[in-house]
């Protein structure tokens, strides 16, 4: 069995910046241990002289020409969907 | 009987003036429309496809071609940007967000005069297997109202079989475009990884999520992959394959070898799927396909690889929902970090939130080499396994699940035997390797999805291939 209990439900709840009620830390307790019980089987495969994979198809360090792209769009059109604005600045809770 | 023809066939109807854009955009949301019940749909672009389908017309009037779509109206899954309506997730936490660009499958598809009339409901995020866990509510499967139409692209393939659309648009991490094709009757490919591209699609795992069609038939899907294939310089994963062509009538079932997985003959695949997986391997046999045995022993462990990449990945890519720049906002907070915690706590659903925080702990330190690290070097191992298999053979053969369309909410408060529902569609996934769902069964009780994989970049093999055998089983 995974060594996981509700003091890490929380912990990862901030680190992921996210709150939880009680009721929500017990189900993703269940939850999680039976996912990491689960996804825990590949820690008995002996893959150390292996490399991992992150790109399947090749590429690596894919470049392009440090051109604007022109998306036809204004910075009017992205602030429409920001939530608080203030002479066309983005406006945030206050830092310090 | 469809309402709707061949594609092609549909859009040379439009473009030589036979009939109007417009009448079959009014067709298309009619259907919509008389079908909700379904819940199929999140929202309608009933202005903007009116608008488009009458300029199309107009240009076919002055004697202009608008392009091998001709006023072919489709449904996009609603995780692709698009103009005309709102582009949410199906999440709580973008609800009300309007794009201010289109993604680029939706640009390459108007340019070729196709339009999109709606978006498709999908689990949040597209995170699951049966489309229960969209923040709006659940779509059903068209052949029983009781059951499930597979996730998380289960709007989309749900409104091909209700025949709102000729075709529509899926994303596939991890299955979710076969699976719902599977439990739909529908025709599903996941492509190879690259080969479309992503750029205006909300990101789920980076390194496996594609683009696909979801259709009636191979032809159809051949049709719009051959537009939306293809490198786009506004995603750099994508690749370009030359000489990608589908062409059917010069391809021979004769002398094909297709690889039938050793490690799957104990698995947990039920009765039903599995006659109807044996029925069609002796039709191939019938065609001169020859039949032979693979192995892939790591198989077993690709589900577990699998939910150790994607809630990683998710963790990252859902990190930008902060509620400063776009979408759900919680006003009431007081300060910056409350602002951040209120919003992702209110706006995020349940699943949301348990692959965040997974995603969380197999990428912390002191459990990345466990369990991050590990499932990256498994997946080198996997796509040594299936190069090897592709040596042997040109196409494998399984099941696209385990079992047929199960009840809403059956395993809804069981994760585990959720997950287990994408058994057979990972390993495509996490190889990048390109697969379809083939439906069998059709008109029989439910439907039973048959997966073919192929190796990468063979797509155009894989169609060829299909298409010979669809009518078939």
């Amino acid at each position: 069995m995974t060594q996981f209990s509700i003091d890490d439900v929380f912990k990862l709840a901030k680190l992921s910046n996210i709150s939880i009620s009680k009721t929500e830390s017990e189900e993703l307790l269940k939850d999680m241990k039976v996912i990491l019980d689960y996804v825990g089987q590949l820690q008995k495969l002996d893959l150390k002289n292996t490399k991992p994979t992150y790109q399947v198809t090749g590429l690596s360090n894919v470049m392009r020409p440090d051109e604007a792209f022109d998306y036809k769009i204004t910075s009017e059109d992205l602030l429409k969907n920001v939530p608080d604005t203030q002479d066309h600045y983005i406006k945030v809770k206050r830092v310090i | 009987m469809s309402q709707w023809i061949d594609i092609d066939k549909l859009a040379l109807d439009v473009s030589s003036g036979k009939i109007s854009a417009l009448s079959l955009v009014e067709k298309s949301l009619k259907t919509i429309k008389e079908k909700t019940d379904f819940n199929a749909v999140i929202s309608t672009i009933e202005d903007r496809a009116i608008k488009r389908a009458k300029n199309i017309d107009a240009m076919i009037a002055k004697g202009e071609n608008p392009g091998k779509l001709a006023g072919v109206p489709f449904i996009a899954k609603d995780n692709m940007l698009t103009f005309g309506s709102e582009t949410t997730a199906a999440s709580n936490i973008l609800k009300g967000f309007v794009a201010p660009y289109q993604a680029t499958v939706i640009e390459k598809l108007e340019a070729e005069g196709a339009i999109c009339v709606a978006k498709a409901n999908l689990d949040a995020f597209a995170h699951g297997s049966s489309t229960e866990n969209s923040d709006f509510m659940v779509t059903k499967n068209p052949h029983n109202k009781k059951l499930v139409p597979g996730g998380s692209s289960g709007g989309s393939a749900a409104a091909v079989i209700l025949d709102m659309v000729p075709f529509a648009l899926g994303s596939d991490t991890g299955g979710s475009i076969r699976l719902p094709a599977a439990f739909c009757g529908a025709v599903g490919l996941k492509p190879t990884y690259g080969l479309v591209s992503r750029n205006g699609v909300i990101a789920m795992a980076s390194s496996t999520d594609v683009i696909g069609p979801i259709t009636k038939n191979i032809r159809d899907t051949a049709v719009i992959l051959e537009i939306i294939a293809g490198k786009d310089p506004l995603d750099s994963t994508t690749i370009e394959i030359d000489s990608y062509k589908f062409k059917p009538t010069d391809y021979n079932l004769n002398g094909k070898t297709v690889g039938v997985i050793k490690e799957l003959k104990n698995s947990s695949i039920t009765s039903v799927v599995r006659e109807k997986f044996n029925q069609t391997l002796e039709i191939l046999k019938t065609n001169g396909v020859n039949i032979v045995e693979i192995s892939l022993p790591l198989i077993e462990h690709s589900l577990a690889c699998y939910y150790i990449i994607c809630p990683a990945e998710v963790s990252s890519n859902l990190s930008r929902y902060d509620g400063i720049r776009y979408g759900f906002s919680d006003s009431k907070a007081t300060s910056l970090d409350e602002l951040y915690n209120q919003t992702r706590s209110i706006g995020f659903g349940k699943e949301a939130k348990r692959r965040i925080m997974l995603g969380t702990y197999v990428l912390s330190s002191g459990y990345y080499d466990a369990y991050y690290n590990q499932a990256q070097k498994l997946r080198t191992k996997l796509i040594e396994e299936y190069d090897d298999a592709f040596k042997k053979c040109d196409f494998i053969l399984t099941p696209t699940s385990p079992d047929v369309a199960f009840e809403i909410g059956q395993n809804v408060h069981d994760t585990m035997k959720m997950y287990l529902t994408d058994v057979l569609t990972v390993g495509a996934s996490l190889v990048g390797i390109p697969a379809i769902s083939i439906p069998a069964n059709v008109g029989n009780n439910l439907p039973i999805g048959i997966q073919i994989m192929a190796d990468q970049k063979k797509d155009a093999e894989l169609l060829n291939f299909s298409s010979k055998i669809e009518a078939k089983i």
